[in-house]
């Protein structure tokens, strides 16, 4: 019995290790990864048939919002262009947005508020876990997108951001068509009632409510719409899917 | 109503060693298939989930995670020595858990603030994007694997006939609990039934714990919450979801560690071998033309 125990103690502890160490080589390879990933098309289409692309994020109230609306990633970006705007308290600021439209245009904040004005409370859960709540105040994506006129063939919006995560790799994030017209996106100016503080993405930061929050690019520069996203950095549509997070952030 | 009888008795064991006890089929191949499935995904999603964890390694209730309101966090502070001391706060009590939580040995083996040690998760080095790919593979794996164990076992009626107790198993639960405190288990033909204690454990972790984990693993997306928030609101907010999930997870390894148990104390390697191979032995000589009388015992 005790050498029954024994090896049994010995198989258990070897087997736990041995898994342990192989779903690390596994982690490193180059299939192992690929394999796991295809739950991410998945649950991006089951998503999709569960919750349609026109369901509503929860609104919260004025009561619900976080004290302290937290700050991650970058909190002051260091490049030149960046800090000239900002010297200038963002007076220069011109949004371009080009690529597969057929009006490539420049919008400056004011710009955008005459398009529109709407404000709202949502939720923002960020991929490592913690949720806090703001209120937003910007003008819905899809107006600004009827203002350039979006060419057939565009399947994606890609956010250009100011800040670099390393020297030379700036920020980038992308969201597909239905997703940028979704009534909820907003391109954002306004935190709170205040104007959008720099930590938070001065002077203008995306808010998709139905996906995590490294989909909120801050600090946006320039909307391109394309066909693919495959030339782009490191060819994954966003500076965190370059590593390694999923493209879609719906989970 | 007479089932045919699907105890079978493996001729050379029942004849050449009588005294040895009987082989009988008990568990048919889909559920000893599917359990081991189960073990796999749980494992690895236990351990994903950890990894997963210590990227914001704390807890809240509600939709927001305020700090200082936290109702568990692993955390790390520089001692008076200048070394790091892991922590851990439940509301307001504070344990210094250096070692194996708020701060562990890092790939290195220097000391490193994790929630929990590498040992404990999936991948061993802090890498929040491989976690979340390993966890929601295996989350599918579960789930499809859930899914088929329910409709079979709904079919097969295993499920109504071994896991929903009869009216006599509910008025056994006494002695049930008695026997069980006092590590008394039942053999011969009785030890093929799953008891009381054993079928509120069974339909709990099913029904409650697979379930719930599962629903509350979805109200932590935000897509999903678009058409879930009654759900997330009326569990609290997304952070409660996120707090019941964790708590189900352990849930999942005290269950865990009990079925072990109770396995090693009923005889680990004929329980083994029932759960591998299907056959089950129990402690009694078959007595001539029992086992054509004999009814349902197969427990899958």
């Amino acid at each position: 019995m005790t050498d029954r125990r024994s090896f049994l103690r010995l198989a258990i502890g070897g087997a736990a290790s041995l898994v342990l160490a192989g779903c690390d080589r596994i982690s490193e390879s180059s299939w192992g990864p690929k394999v796991l990933n295809k739950a991410q098309g998945l649950n991006r289409r089951v998503q999709a048939l569960l919750a349609p692309s026109s369901a509503m994020a929860k609104e919260y109230t004025e009561a619900d919002l976080s004290p302290v609306f937290r700050s991650n990633g970058t909190a002051m970006p260091t490049t030149p262009a960046y800090q000239a705007l900002l010297a200038n308290g963002f007076r220069d600021y011109r949004l371009q947005v080009g690529g597969l439209v057929d009006r490539p245009m420049s919008f400056s904040i004011d710009d955008l508020k005459q398009i529109e004005q709407v404000a709202q409370i949502t939720r923002h859960d960020c991929v490592e876990g913690w949720s806090a709540i703001g209120k937003w105040h910007g003008v819905r994506l899809s107006h600004v997108l009827d203002k350039v006129g979006v060419q057939a063939k565009a399947r994606y919006v890609v956010f250009h951001c100011y800040d670099e995560m390393d020297p030379g790799e700036p920020y980038y994030e992308s969201v597909d068509i239905p997703e940028a017209r979704h009534p909820q996106t907003l391109l954002a100016w306004g935190l709170n009632d205040k104007p959008l503080p720099i930590k938070n993405g001065a002077p203008l930061r995306l808010r998709v409510s139905r996906q995590l929050g490294y989909k909120q690019a801050k600090y946006i520069a320039r909307i391109e719409l394309v066909d693919s996203f495959a030339h782009i950095a490191g060819g994954n549509g966003g500076y965190w899917e370059d590593y390694g997070y999923e493209w879609y952030a719906g989970i | 109503m007479n089932s045919p009888s699907l105890v079978d008795t493996t001729p050379d064991t029942a004849m050449t060693a009588p005294s040895r006890g009987r082989l009988v089929y008990r568990h048919r191949w889909p559920i000893r298939l599917m359990h081991w499935i189960n073990v796999i995904a749980l494992s690895i999603l236990f351990m994903s989930g950890l990894q997963i964890f210590n990227a914001h390694p704390s807890l809240s209730l509600g939709n927001r995670s305020d700090p200082g309101k936290e109702i568990l966090a692993l955390d790390a502070r520089m001692g008076a020595d200048g070394k790091l001391v892991g922590v851990t706060r439940i509301g307001r009590h504070e344990f210094v858990t250096t070692g194996v939580l708020g701060v562990s040995a890092g790939p290195d083996g220097q000391p490193q603030v994790r929630g929990f040690p590498s040992w404990l998760t999936i991948p061993g080095p802090r890498w929040l994007a491989m976690g979340r790919q390993w966890h929601f593979f295996f989350a599918w794996v579960f789930v499809l694997n859930g899914l088929c164990y329910l409709g079979y076992s709904l079919a097969t009626r295993h499920f109504q006939r071994d896991l929903v107790p009869t009216k006599q198993d509910w008025r056994g639960i006494g002695r049930s609990i008695v026997d069980h405190i006092k590590f008394k288990h039942p053999h011969g033909e009785e030890a093929l039934r799953y008891n009381i204690l054993q079928r509120l454990a069974y339909l709990v972790v099913i029904l409650v714990f697979g379930i719930g984990i599962v629903l509350m693993g979805l109200a932590m997306s935000p897509r999903m919450d678009a058409v879930l928030s009654p759900l997330v609101e009326a569990v609290g907010g997304r952070q409660s979801a996120r707090t019941i999930h964790f708590i189900i997870a352990w849930g999942f390894v005290a269950f865990v560690l009990i079925h072990v148990f109770e396995v090693i104390i009923t005889g680990a390697f004929n329980q083994l071998r029932g759960m591998i191979t299907g056959w089950y032995r129990i402690d009694e000589t078959p007595t001539p033309g029992e086992a054509g009388e004999a009814t349902e015992n197969r427990h899958d």
